[in-house]
């Protein structure tokens, strides 16, 4: 199977997510977007491992960490949504402007 | 002959992750988006059984449809996002499908021309094993595992910092309000 069929989805997967961050306005799917896109890093990482046979270990070690930090990301991105919406009342990024002028 | 069934269960859990991550951009419920993201992630895990890495298939259900995903339905819940119909997409929509489809364009262009004619062969591939991977991370990846442990436990203990109530809670704890 040509490894560009995962690169290609993986590609589709990330920009999807790019839409996704920028055409939302609650903070929480902008958050599930940013996910869809590290997800499709992993797909990437994977594919790439695979392709590479028995020295593809450090592809994967690699989608662990990543895994790792995306799920300490999305620990520390709620809490800032959190904080927000108790602060403002609203998880609305187009109306957190109070550091834009 | 494997190699047809593979390209064939490829295709099927392509056009499943490619659907549901259309949905949880797209979708007016937010709980729903949530569950379109579960369809993706597992997809994922899936395609990763298929390109034999068993332990990342296992630690993407644990962590991502396990932890992440419900952290994001707590998340949604904490905030009150009103369940149900409503727009939740601002008014530069159309800008932001141009960008994304000019990334996809752009993206897969240079991925097919790089690594064109490369293929997977996983017909009498082994696969990883757990075993190979953790030699890998506790031999050559010993510094970077141990920094992704002290970042998530920064993660923790700077989101429980965050996310707790006012200073007016804390007044019978001296240690606080540095």
């Amino acid at each position: 199977m040509p490894v560009s069929y995962f690169l290609v989805l993986s590609a589709f997967l990330f920009s999807v997510g790019v839409y996704g961050v920028l055409a939302r306005r609650n903070a929480v799917l902008v958050l599930l977007s940013i996910e869809l896109m590290l997800n499709a890093v992993n797909v990437n990482l994977v594919a790439f491992s695979a392709a590479l046979g028995d020295g593809g270990v450090p592809g994967q070690v690699f989608a662990l960490f990543i895994i790792a930090v995306a799920a300490a990301e999305v620990g520390v991105g709620l809490a800032v949504v959190l904080l927000i919406y108790r602060n403002m009342r609203t998880v609305d990024v187009d109306r957190m402007s109070l550091m834009k002028w | 002959m494997a190699e047809t069934w593979q390209e064939i269960l490829f295709w099927v859990l392509a056009v499943v992750m490619g659907v549901s991550a259309l949905r949880v951009v797209t979708t007016q419920n937010v709980v729903h988006a949530a569950l379109y993201l579960v369809g993706t992630l597992m997809g994922a895990a899936a395609l990763y059984v298929l390109l034999l890495a068993e332990l990342l298939a296992w630690a993407q259900v644990l962590i991502y449809v396990g932890a992440v995903v419900v952290l994001m339905l707590f998340g949604l819940m904490l905030t009150r996002a009103p369940i149900g119909k409503r727009s939740y997409d601002n008014n530069q929509r159309l800008l932001a499908a141009i960008v994304a489809g000019g990334l996809f364009a752009v993206m897969s262009w240079i991925l097919i021309d790089a690594f064109d004619g490369q293929k997977v062969q996983l017909a009498d591939a082994e696969g990883t094993t757990a075993e190979s991977i953790g030699d890998a991370i506790f031999s050559s990846y010993v510094f970077p595992f141990e920094a992704v442990s002290v970042l998530l436990l920064a993660a923790l203990v700077g989101a429980v910092l965050i996310s707790r109530k006012d200073e007016a809670s804390l007044v019978d704890d001296p240690e606080e309000g540095a």
